[in-house]
């Protein structure tokens, strides 16, 4: 049967790989040779839900929005990643990773972050644990993201500012690539998405699989089948949209959706569409789809929102466009805070300006009346206050 | 014809090599660089192709990176750089660069110009010795190109032994693990991590890199090794002095 899950050396189609300096050979196939056997474990599998229940607040609701399903005319279900410990599904992804860590007996913590997001959720994980944590952030960022670089604060973190390249989310994962290298030994490096070399793209994607484990049976009370007309997330590197359409990749009457970052425009040079302006290539040790020059340099791409911005894509998501088992659509900053405005309300819920981008589907394409949509709600929006105010002049 | 690099590699003694990333300090330094540490005594040169996001590399390099991609350097401006280098240099010439910029270029059509101007060898930190193996390796050699490969103190004896049956001229031997950039000297514990390895009677010679500096590491290094590559140091140097100053560099390593 063809699959559109990671085969054992972590290749998706023609993605994927890991495309890494010797330096970390010994860091990703530690990490390779064992995560499948300890994510398997009684003892894993016992200590990753009873924490995703009682310290994430797992399962999360799916919850059928009447108000917005009429005005649409379809049915319309949101999976409320958003009411995650933390604000954001990264936390599903972090769990998993510091039990992994101590599993693996690793000490010390490291981690990228552009917007804060995964980085506060990686805090979060070792404040619980009582791990030594660094996060790398680019010093564009710091400045940008106070109130999350602050958080990251109280938790104990250190926030390291990466100061090369354009500082900004790339030049951190360079940063926390090369902290690797110069710690092999006592340090587990917990990526925040399904991007990196491989184990990460498919264990993050695995740790964030509970999204769709959680939708199967819910879908099956709320419309007695386990199987929408589509699933619909947005896509930074790809984690929560990889949760989201994991237990469904393989089953072809389940329509995949996958929105991303149209910044100003594709054509306006601040886009962050990875699949609609990138080409192959290898970043952050891995065969993907990425934006750069005609030269092979990677680009700083753009998004209002923080958590999308990021100049490649996850291989999972790279074969799922090439392959056109996915639809790819991309959302302009303001579609997308539009639809975070709507949402807000008509539902009283306010969005993540990144699940915003999943949410202005809506808009964009027709769904039939009987359709059953699930949309992946990411991340609530109080992170991203600051700039609804500044947009819509609150 | 042999390869300059093997020919070299049977010369006698002890083998300097010296990393630079083209594009800088200027532009259009490349050439002069290159003859200047050849009418200066070092054995062998790699040109680091510039790339955005290198990371195996420590601040001056990845500062130097940066500087020379804002000075305009790609891949074709080296190549048309480089194009008439074997008029006036015969020491063998290295590429060093990650593996995108080559991937955009088209892997054989790099291969092809590397051998059209007398490059001898790559190094590319993140094509793994796998990978080469499977999809690259005949690629590489339908243009006579040696392909240098890292091994660190963490790598494996099996792997090692491995990435000694794929080479072809020289293992690359990182001092210590850690991204390059100069250190004050090496301790007890690399000295035993260069023993090690010589110990191993591996076909390919050994040349150490990452952090030598000066003399001292220098010697060290090349103990037991058959030479040793000094990057950071020298872009340092060639930060405060220019192009001028690359003979006093030199003279002060050996
Ligand atoms: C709420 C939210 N959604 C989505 C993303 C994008 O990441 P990914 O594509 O890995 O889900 C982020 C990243 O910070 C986020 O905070």
């Amino acid at each position: 049967m063809k699959t559109y899950q990671a085969d054992e050396k972590g290749y998706y189609g023609e993605f994927g790989g890991a495309y890494i300096p010797e330096m970390l050979y010994p860091n990703t196939e530690e990490l390779r040779q064992n995560y499948i056997r300890i994510m398997q474990e009684p003892s894993f599998k016992k200590e990753f839900d009873q924490l995703l229940k009682d310290y994430v607040g797992r399962p999360t609701p799916l919850y059928f929005a009447d108000r917005l399903s009429r005005k649409y005319n379809t049915k319309i279900y949101l999976k409320r990643e958003d009411l995650c410990h933390t604000g954001a599904h990264k936390v599903n992804n972090t769990i998993g990773q510091i039990l992994m860590a101590k599993k693996l007996g690793k000490n010390r913590i490291i981690a990228e972050t552009g917007a804060g997001q995964h980085g506060v959720a990686t805090a979060t994980v070792c404040a619980l644990m009582g791990i030594e944590c660094v996060v790398y952030m680019g010093e564009i960022d710091i400045a940008r993201q106070a109130p999350n670089v602050a958080r990251m604060k109280m938790l104990g973190a250190e926030v390291r500012p990466a100061l090369s390249g354009s500082r900004t989310l790339k030049d951190a994962t360079n940063e926390a690539i090369r902290d690797w290298i110069n710690n092999p030994v006592d340090t587990h490096y917990i990526i925040g998405s399904v991007v990196g070399p491989h184990p990460y793209p498919d264990m993050v994607a695995r740790f964030q699989s509970v999204i769709s484990e959680e939708i199967k049976w819910q879908l099956k009370e709320k419309e007695g089948r386990e199987n929408p007309d589509y699933v619909v997330a947005c896509v930074g590197g790809g984690s929560n949209a990889a949760g989201a359409f994991y237990h469904y990749l393989d089953i072809p009457e389940v329509g995949i959706i996958a929105v991303e970052a149209a910044g100003k425009g594709i054509d306006s040079g601040e886009s962050a569409a990875t699949s609609a302006l990138g080409k192959v290539g290898i970043i952050h040790g891995s065969k993907t789809l990425l934006m750069q020059t005609h030269d092979g340099q990677i680009t700083e791409p753009y998004s209002i929102s923080a958590g999308l911005d990021y100049p490649g894509v996850g291989p999972m998501h790279a074969n799922l466009y090439a392959s056109g088992r996915g639809e790819f659509i991309s959302i302009t900053d303001d579609d997308a805070m539009n639809a975070g405005l709507l949402l807000s309300k008509m539902e009283g819920i306010i969005p993540a300006i990144e699940s915003s981008h999943a949410l202005a589907i809506l808009e964009h394409r027709k769904f039939k009346p009987e359709d059953v949509v699930v949309i992946n709600l990411s991340g609530r929006g109080d992170k991203d206050l600051n700039n609804y105010i500044e947009y819509f002049n609150l | 014809m042999g390869n300059r690099i093997n020919k070299k590699l049977k010369e006698e003694g002890k083998l300097l090599s010296i990393y630079f990333t083209a594009g800088y300090p200027k532009l259009g330094d490349t050439v002069e660089i290159i003859q200047q540490l050849e009418k200066n005594g070092v054995d062998m040169i790699e040109i680091g192709l510039p790339f955005s996001d290198p990371l195996a590399d420590g601040p001056t390099i990845q500062q130097s990176s940066t500087a020379a991609l804002k000075n305009g350097m790609t891949t074709e401006i080296l190549f048309d750089q480089l194009k008439d280098i074997r008029q006036s240099v015969s020491i063998p010439l290295i590429i060093m660069g990650y593996f995108n910029p080559m991937l955009q270029y088209g892997v054989e059509a790099f291969c092809k110009k590397c051998q059209e101007i007398g490059i001898d060898g790559l190094i590319i930190p993140d094509l793994p010795v796998d990978v080469y193996h499977e999809e690259y390796q005949e690629t590489f050699e339908k243009y006579g190109l040696i392909n240098v490969f890292l091994i660190t103190p963490q790598t494996s004896e099996k792997r090692i032994r491995f990435i000694d049956s794929v080479s072809n001229g020289f293992i690359y031997m990182v001092s210590s693990a850690s991204v390059t950039g100069a250190q004050s000297g090496f301790g007890d514990g690399q000295q035993a991590y260069f023993q090690r390895i010589a110990d191993m009677k591996l076909n390919n010679p050994q040349i150490v890199g990452f952090g030598i500096s000066n003399s001292e590491t220098f010697e060290q290094a090349t103990k037991s090794a058959k030479g040793a590559i000094i990057g950071s140091a020298f872009i340092k140097h060639l930060n405060g002095h220019g192009v001028e100053g690359i003979s006093t560099f030199i003279k002060t390593i050996r």
